[in-house]
């Protein structure tokens, strides 16, 4: 049990995932996050203005339920099979982080600066969640994927067009926290 | 409902990995835009590794999918104008609000509701590349 407690090493998690990834190959579907986001602007009546949003969203309920899933998981994991978060960072990040000025680096998943209802009341906060998440789903549509569907699936099955678009995740990640970063903290 | 219950399970599972693995944290996400930890390519080249080996070994005993067809990987369209410019914006994205799709719902069910303004906001992201899908080089 305590081992399930800790954190789980990357050569555990890397094989479970394409373990899940095989899965739902397996079950005559594919590995996909982002496809959701379109089913649910297919859902919400996008089908009657824009064409990209017209097909038949309920042969996706499949994927939907997938997302329930996991939702459902990360309570399990989070609230049942952790001990208190204190995540091993790097010493380099933990000081790159302080610089910028970071508090309480790792004692959560995700940081209160950004993720706080008291920065997400400030105007630079919820300028960040919007505009980040805004990017997230128009770049993760136009690229036709995003780290499920190219960087696990489409490079497993060694395919050229995920190789090209995880070059674009980390061309974009890295202008983003070594140029555009500085700037924002 | 009887058919949709494997894939809850699947889902499941993928939540309790991710989480698991800290690979859901913000966190871990700079770090790895950093350079400065192996976990996260640990992460991803083990899962890229593993699943090249079961998709060779699928292939070399024929296996079957529960629907009974051929179990294959669907192809992306060739191209390479949308890969790179729809991957670098989604890269900056990701590192912005240090969550790629996947983790945006699995982190609501670890209480981190402000997500659920990332969720929309990239619901409004997908509207918009609906919208000028056309306009834009693919």
């Amino acid at each position: 049990m305590e081992y399930i407690l800790q954190p789980w090493p990357w050569y555990i998690s890397g094989p479970c995932i394409a373990i899940i990834m095989f899965l739902l190959l397996y079950f005559g579907r594919t590995f996909g996050m982002s496809s959701n986001l379109r089913t649910l602007c297919a859902i919400g009546g996008a089908g009657k203005r824009v064409e990209f949003f017209k097909f038949d969203w309920k042969s996706q309920r499949w994927n939907l339920v997938v997302v329930l899933g996991a939702i459902f998981g990360g309570f399990i994991a989070h609230y049942f099979l952790s001990n208190p978060i204190n995540m091993d960072l790097s010493e380099a990040t933990i000081n790159d982080l302080t610089a910028l000025g970071f508090n309480d680096i790792g004692q959560s998943l995700l940081p209160p600066e950004l993720f706080s209802w008291d920065a997400v009341f400030s105007i630079k906060g919820i300028l960040i969640l919007i505009i980040g998440g805004f990017l997230v789903g128009f770049g993760t549509r136009y690229a036709g994927g995003c780290t499920s569907g190219h960087a696990i699936t489409g490079l497993s099955s060694l395919q050229l067009p995920s190789l090209v678009a995880v070059i674009g995740f980390f061309l974009g990640g890295i202008i983003m926290i070594h140029l555009i970063y500085p700037i924002l903290f | 409902m009887g058919k949709y219950i494997k894939f809850f399970v699947v889902g499941i599972f993928f939540g309790i990995v991710l989480v698991k693995s800290e690979a859901v944290s913000w966190y871990r996400i700079f770090e790895m835009f950093k350079f400065q930890s192996f976990h996260m390519y640990g992460i991803i080249g083990t899962a890229v590794g593993t699943g090249i080996i079961l998709l060779m070994l699928s292939k070399m005993n024929k296996v079957k999918t529960t629907e009974g067809n051929t179990l294959r990987v669907p192809l992306k369209e060739r191209g390479f104008t949308r890969y790179i410019i729809g991957g670098t914006i989604f890269g900056l994205g990701w590192a912005l609000c240090g969550a790629c799709p996947g983790p945006m719902y699995i982190l609501i069910g670890t209480g981190a509701f402000s997500i659920s303004i990332v969720i929309l906001a990239a619901l409004l992201g997908t509207y918009a590349y609906g919208l000028l899908k056309n306009k834009l080089p693919h």
